[in-house]
This record gives structure tokens, C-alpha cells and sequence, in this order.
């Protein structure tokens, strides 16, 4: 016993640095194998509202920025409505009732974000308290921003698609083979695009879209456009390069997307009622 | 005794806010990410206990990794930094070893004796980081170019950050 004592005496130096690195690497491993456990991330309280604050200061710098890209948002959804007859008083929205696929948008600001790492995630500044569940998408002026992977009560925690652990169905808008969307971790600027058979024609400059398979996207949905694709002799299917719409490097606003389920609705209705 | 506790406190919760709130925010390129919170355990004092040491490392390292959503990357290199500090303070002690309660800082042993100190203590703490993040993401392709434009930076932004947080306080 005196032996054991003296011996954990003597090299307690290195039996601690062995202690603490095993415990870094089971939260690493832990962490890779379920993306949706982590204990200690940027949703939390007193990290989540610092980042607030500089995130409030950096959205500053690009005011300029964020007003164009509204105005030509703006000019594009006006293009969208048809000729409706302005309603003044804004009734038609509360008589319609919702489709149970229609979705719904909640704006929410990036406090948080990362484009260098292999596993890039956003925080944003709207939570539970401000209706956002779990596994909502998020998309922006320009197209897939990522998916919500954890909510707290005011923040959200994103997996952009600038994670190797991102996936999405995506499809090419002019022929509507879909395959799947993935991150390679070598640019901030594409994604890589796989499971489009063969026998698709693609062209350099297609646009791809989201497919609309998976609950979380609304359907057609920009990713981006094909920047270059390669067909391996005797290999079935493209690998495609994907340019992503959307500039990681300067993301300040994004809307936040939830798919309206009936129950949803119902309560949404009676809402209205009372 | 409790002055230095509190000066302490502060250095730490400036360094890491210093790396969290304005150097990740930089985004200098893909392959520069310098990380200068490991500041901190530069400048603990050479005879701090050595579990102190490793204690303070892992604690420093999950801080950021809390900011930084890397869950347990930067504790694992933080550790091995603190691990690996007493062998790099005693590799470049001076002639006669180290004075009782001196401080590895500029002002006790010269710039040039603390940019090398930074520069080793840099380069390991990043080589590890980047090993670790690869390896965890099954990619080696980039963590020597990471680890060598990632740590000039780092040292840049350390020597300067001591440039200032120095020039008020002399040796007593």
C-alpha cells in the first residue's frame, strides 16, 4: 500500500497530465460520435451574451452590407406576389388558415460565427423563449445557412454547412436529380456534391437547390452553383464541386425556418381566435 | 499573497476574452488561426506547483473551448502546454538557474529570453492542437502548414500583448 502511495507521490506529475488528457479525449470522442451532447458550448449563458455584445459591435461594420442585400431580397420576394390587391389593414393573413407544410420565418442575428475549423457552428440570438425548436433550418438572404442543433432559452446553436458533419438532400434545379450535399473542410467557399448518377447531364454554372425530402428546408432553397465535376472511369456517379451562394465571412442576418405541423397550427388558430 | 491571486484572475480573464472576442473574430485566413490565450500559463510563476500548472491548464483550455464550441480540443492541448512548460523553463534556464519567486516574464529576463520561451512554448501547445483537431477529422494534409503560419502569428500577437501589459510594471 505504501508502495502504491510513494510511487503516485513520486510521478504525479505525469499520472495528472494523463488524468486530464484522458478526459479531454473522451469530450473529443464523445463529441464525434453524437454531435447532439455537447455540455459546454457557446448556447450557454454567460458565453452565449458576451458574444452578444461583440456580435452587436461587429454587426456595426457591416451595416452597409446587410442594407443591400435587403433592398435586392425585398425586390426579389415583390417579384414573387402576385398581383394581389394591397390590403390595408392586413386581414387576409388571420382569415387564410395555414397549409400544415407552410413554413414559418423568424429573423435572427449571428452572434457567433467561425469559417476555419473542421467543424464550423454559428450562434444566433434567438432561443426557445423565441419559439425555435430543434433541428430548424437556417437559411439567409443568399441561400443553406446550417441547421439548428441545440436551443437554450435565448440562443440557438448552429452545425453550418461548413461542418463535416453537415448533410443535406440537394437536387439540381434544371433536371431534379438530387443527391447529397457534404463538407469537405478544404474551402469556406464550396461544398461537394455526390449521388448524381451518371447518366445526368450537368453543366458548369447549374444552380443546386435543396430537394425538399428532409423536414427541416423548404424545397428549392439555393446552395449554390456547380463550379467543376469529375466522372472517375467506370464509376457510377459525379463528383461535383459546389460553389456555396451563400458568403460565410460576412454573415450578420439570418432567418431561422420552421415547418408548421398541424398541431402547431391548431394552437397558432385558436391563438387568433381569442 | 491575494494581490497576486487577483492579478492572476484578471490576466486570465483578459487573454482568453482578448482570444475569443477580437482574435476570432480576425478570420485571417484558413490557415492562420493564431491563439494567443495560452498567454496565461506563459507567465504563471516559474515555482508554481506543477498539478497548480496542469490544473490551470485544462481549466483554461475548456474555457475556450466553451467559447469556441471545440469541445475538448483546446483542454487537450492546454494540458500537454502545461505539461510540457517545466522542460522548456528548465531547457533555457539561465546560467544560474532560476531566482526564488521569479516570473517568466520580459521584464525579469529580457525579450529576447522570453520570445524564445514563447516561441517553443507556441510551437508545441499548436503543433498538438492541430494534431489533435486532424486527427479527430481524419485530415493531416494541412496541420504543418496550420501549425507553422498559425504560430508566427501567435508569437507576433503575444510579444505584442506583453509589450504592453509590461511596460508599467519594472522589477521591484
Amino acid at each position: 500500500m505504501q508502495e502504491i502511495i510513494r510511487f503516485i507521490e513520486r510521478h504525479h506529475f505525469i499520472i495528472l497530465f494523463l488524468i486530464f488528457e484522458a478526459l479531454s479525449f473522451y469530450l473529443i470522442v464523445n463529441y464525434n460520435q453524437t454531435q447532439r451532447t455537447i455540455f459546454l458550448d457557446s448556447s450557454g449563458k454567460v458565453a452565449a451574451s458576451l458574444l452578444n455584445v461583440s456580435g452587436s459591435v461587429r454587426s456595426y461594420f457591416s451595416l452597409r452590407k446587410t442594407n443591400d442585400e435587403l433592398s435586392r431580397e425585398n425586390a426579389y420576394l415583390r417579384t414573387l406576389i402576385p398581383e394581389a390587391p394591397i390590403n390595408p389593414l392586413g386581414m387576409s393573413a388571420a382569415t387564410e388558415p395555414l397549409s400544415p407544410d407552410a413554413h414559418r420565418y423568424h429573423p435572427a442575428r449571428v452572434i457567433n460565427n467561425s469559417i476555419n475549423r473542421p467543424n464550423n457552428t454559428l450562434t444566433l440570438n434567438r432561443g426557445r423563449e423565441h419559439g425555435i425548436g430543434d433541428e430548424a433550418g437556417v437559411i439567409s438572404a443568399r441561400g443553406l445557412v446550417g441547421i439548428v442543433s441545440k436551443v437554450s432559452e435565448n440562443y440557438s446553436l448552429v452545425i453550418s454547412v461548413l461542418n463535416t458533419k453537415f448533410r443535406v438532400s440537394a437536387k439540381l434545379r434544371s433536371s431534379g436529380y438530387f443527391g447529397s450535399l457534404t463538407w469537405d473542410g478544404k474551402s469556406y467557399q464550396h461544398a461537394v456534391l455526390s449521388e448524381i448518377p451518371a447518366h445526368a447531364a450537368i453543366q458548369v454554372g447549374d444552380a443546386v437547390v435543396t430537394s425538399g425530402y428532409s423536414a427541416v428546408f423548404p424545397e428549392n432553397i439555393l446552395i449554390g452553383i456547380i463550379e467543376s465535376f469529375e466522372l472517375e472511369e467506370g464509376e457510377g456517379f459525379y463528383d461535383i464541386c459546389v460553389k456555396l451562394s451563400v458568403d460565410f465571412k460576412n454573415l450578420t442576418y439570418v432567418e431561422i425556418v420552421e415547418k408548421v405541423s398541424a398541431d402547431e397550427q391548431h394552437t397558432l388558430e385558436n391563438e387568433l381566435i381569442q | 499573497m491575494i494581490n497576486d491571486y487577483l492579478k492572476y484572475l484578471f490576466a486570465f480573464v483578459a487573454y482568453v476574452l482578448i482570444q475569443v472576442l477580437i482574435i476570432n473574430n480576425l478570420s485571417l485566413g484558413f490557415y492562420i488561426n493564431p491563439y494567443v490565450y495560452i498567454l496565461f500559463l506563459l507567465i504563471l510563476p516559474v515555482e508554481i506547483p506543477r498539478w497548480f500548472l496542469l490544473t490551470l491548464g485544462f481549466c483554461t483550455g475548456l474555457t475556450v473551448d466553451m467559447f469556441m464550441n471545440t469541445q475538448g480540443i483546446h483542454a487537450s492541448a492546454s494540458v500537454f502546454l502545461a505539461y510540457a512548460r517545466p522542460f522548456v523553463l528548465s531547457g533555457i534556464a539561465p546560467r544560474d538557474s532560476y531566482e526564488p519567486g521569479s516570473l517568466p516574464v520580459p521584464s525579469h529576463f529580457g525579450f529576447v529570453w522570453f520570445f524564445r520561451y514563447a516561441a517553443i512554448c507556441v510551437v508545441v501547445h499548436h503543433i498538438f492542437l492541430f494534431t489533435v483537431e486532424a486527427f479527430s477529422f481524419n485530415r493531416l494534409g494541412p496541420v504543418v502548414l496550420k501549425t507553422i503560419l498559425s504560430s508566427v502569428f501567435s508569437l507576433a500577437l503575444i510579444m505584442i500583448i506583453r509589450l504592453f501589459a509590461g511596460s508599467r510594471k519594472k522589477r521591484s
